[in-house]
């Protein structure tokens, strides 16, 4: 067995094994714990198909951010098992179908995938480099510019959604003055 | 084959390792000292002088006195987070030292640890979870005031990464390159070349992101002792206390060297041309690693400097400068530096 078959089999036990503590745990700082530590299990997924960009962007702006910002708000509102409030078993089982679609939606997707990528010549050794910094950001600046800046439109127009929801009431009422 | 491990390479690097990670210590130890006659200095006092010549055994006998010292964790705690916390803020603080040059390359041996091609943005994703041990032992105290700190050093971290990570893109869109060792050599030469003359704006936005980083004064909202009493760490005791200062301090020097290596040349000093001619190879590494240290300790002394002339901001003013002033400025930063290399290309 090869090196990098070891810390795949590794990571991918650790990035299940994350996983599922997120969804069993009882406390829910853990489960944001666990998440975080899944985040980092699929970065090492990342660095072992050599897109190490990739790897450190999502360590960045999910382990560093917006986890930082979900921890925040469960430490503020101090969430534990006795004020957890208990769903009726309708809501559990839309949200057991409801999860069932979309796993069905993704395996489905992926295999759509896997056939093309073994359809096209795309071997591993010419997709090393794809993770690359330089020759992400020629792609991105090149051929995908047009998804690249409407993603950011997007994200313009959720921040603006936000700073509008913020506004308490009469400050709406002195800027529409 | 990506992956390609042989014994001697692993021993040079656990060799590396061992003296980066005790020289850090043993200069997060001194800054301590430092520290201490810094402030006794500046406020005419003597400062410690009864360990040893000039105080000197000072930091040992702290260290002493903190194992020493008796052991609590609060009733009510989260005992696993309570000891994660310090634990977590320690690695974190050690772990950015991987991938900084710290001298030239003697021979085949380079002293760094990783010169990975994305090597900034390690830096960054490193300080961006940095924040974690803070807020972990914080909450997991299970007091009002480390709670409160916790949030305060999160939305403090967060808030300033922004202007932080701006200022960094303006100089990145200048080196082109994101390995540390590559930033370095480009600004080998005279003093013209590094980067602070490059991009002074940047400097200046980078430095006071990292006061608001450090957690220190005048940004230390997070142990602002006359509104939360001790901060994340009122809860702590003996070794556990010492990791969270003492992780302080190591992040302290690290991004020192951090400052050194992006603005100030790191390792390179003028004249290095004809040093390394004339001096045999080891010697000449050797002199680059002092020359970064000099360097280093000269921004941990700024730190302290600093820390004892200004008063400690008021929370507001702190989220104003960081939202209000520092981000835009980084953002006209950015565009200057992009319209100044634009026209370069076009000439």
């Amino acid at each position: 067995m090869s090196l990098e078959m070891i810390f795949f089999i590794g990571l991918s036990a650790l990035t299940l094994g994350s996983a599922i503590g997120v969804i069993l745990s009882r406390n829910s700082v853990y489960s944001v714990l666990f998440l975080i530590l899944t985040f980092f299990a699929i970065s090492g997924h990342y660095i072992l198909m050599n897109a190490q960009f990739l790897a450190i962007v999502n360590i960045i702006v999910y382990a560093g951010a917006i986890m930082v910002l979900f921890l925040f708000v469960i430490m503020l509102m101090n969430l534990n098992k006795d004020t957890e409030p208990q769903k009726s078993s309708l809501i559990q089982l839309a949200g057991v179908i409801s999860g069932g679609c979309l796993l069905l939606l993704v395996v489905m997707a992926f295999r759509q995938a896997g056939l093309e990528i073994s359809g096209s010549n795309a071997t591993t050794s010419g997709a090393s480099n794809i993770g690359l910094i330089k020759v992400l950001g020629k792609k991105l600046f090149t051929d995908y510019i047009f998804p690249f800046e409407i993603s950011s439109v997007l994200f313009l127009s959720a921040m603006i959604g936000t700073v509008v929801l913020g506004k308490k009431d009469d400050d709406i009422a002195v800027v529409a003055d | 084959m990506l992956l390609a491990i042989t014994l001697s390479l692993i021993l040079e690097k656990l060799i590396l390792i061992s003296v980066i990670l005790g020289g850090s210590l043993g200069i997060a130890m001194y800054s301590t000292w430092a520290e201490r006659k810094v402030a006794a200095i500046m406020q005419d006092r003597r400062g410690p002088n009864r360990a040893g010549p000039f105080g000197l055994l000072q930091p040992m006998a702290d260290g002493l006195k903190l194992f020493m010292k008796e052991e609590i964790i609060p009733t009510f705690s989260n005992k696993f987070l309570f000891i994660l916390g310090p634990s977590l803020a320690m690695v974190m603080a050690l772990l950015t030292s991987a991938v900084i040059p710290w001298g030239p390359a003697f021979g085949d041996m380079q002293l760094q640890v990783a010169d990975i091609n994305i090597g900034m943005l390690f830096i960054f994703g490193v300080l961006s979870v940095g924040v974690y041990g803070i807020m972990l032992g914080a909450w997991a105290s299970n007091n009002k005031y480390s709670l409160l700190s916790g949030v305060r050093a999160a939305s403090q971290a967060i808030s300033y990464e922004l202007a932080m990570g701006l200022s960094l893109i303006a100089l990145l869109m200048v080196t082109e390159t994101l390995s540390v060792r590559e930033i370095v050599d480009q600004q080998s030469g005279s003093i013209l070349n590094w980067n602070i003359v490059r991009q002074p704006l940047g400097f200046i936005i980078f430095l006071v992101c990292s006061f608001a980083e450090l957690n220190r004064a005048p940004f230390d909202m997070a142990e602002c002792e006359s509104e939360l009493i001790g901060g994340y760490h009122t809860e702590f005791s003996s070794m556990k206390l010492g990791f969270f200062l003492f992780a302080e301090y190591i992040n302290m020097f690290i991004t020192s060297v951090i400052l050194a290596c992006l603005f100030f040349g790191g390792y390179n000093f003028p004249g290095m041309d004809w040093v390394g001619a004339n001096v045999p190879p080891l010697v000449f590494s050797l002199i680059g690693v002092v020359v970064l240290l000099t360097k280093a300790i000269g921004f941990i002394l700024f730190f302290m400097f600093v820390r004892w002339t200004l008063p400690r901001f008021r929370y507001d003013q702190l989220m104003n400068l960081g939202w209000k002033k520092l981000i835009p400025l980084a953002l006209a930063n950015m565009l200057i530096t992009g319209a100044i290399i634009l026209y370069n290309m076009n000439n």
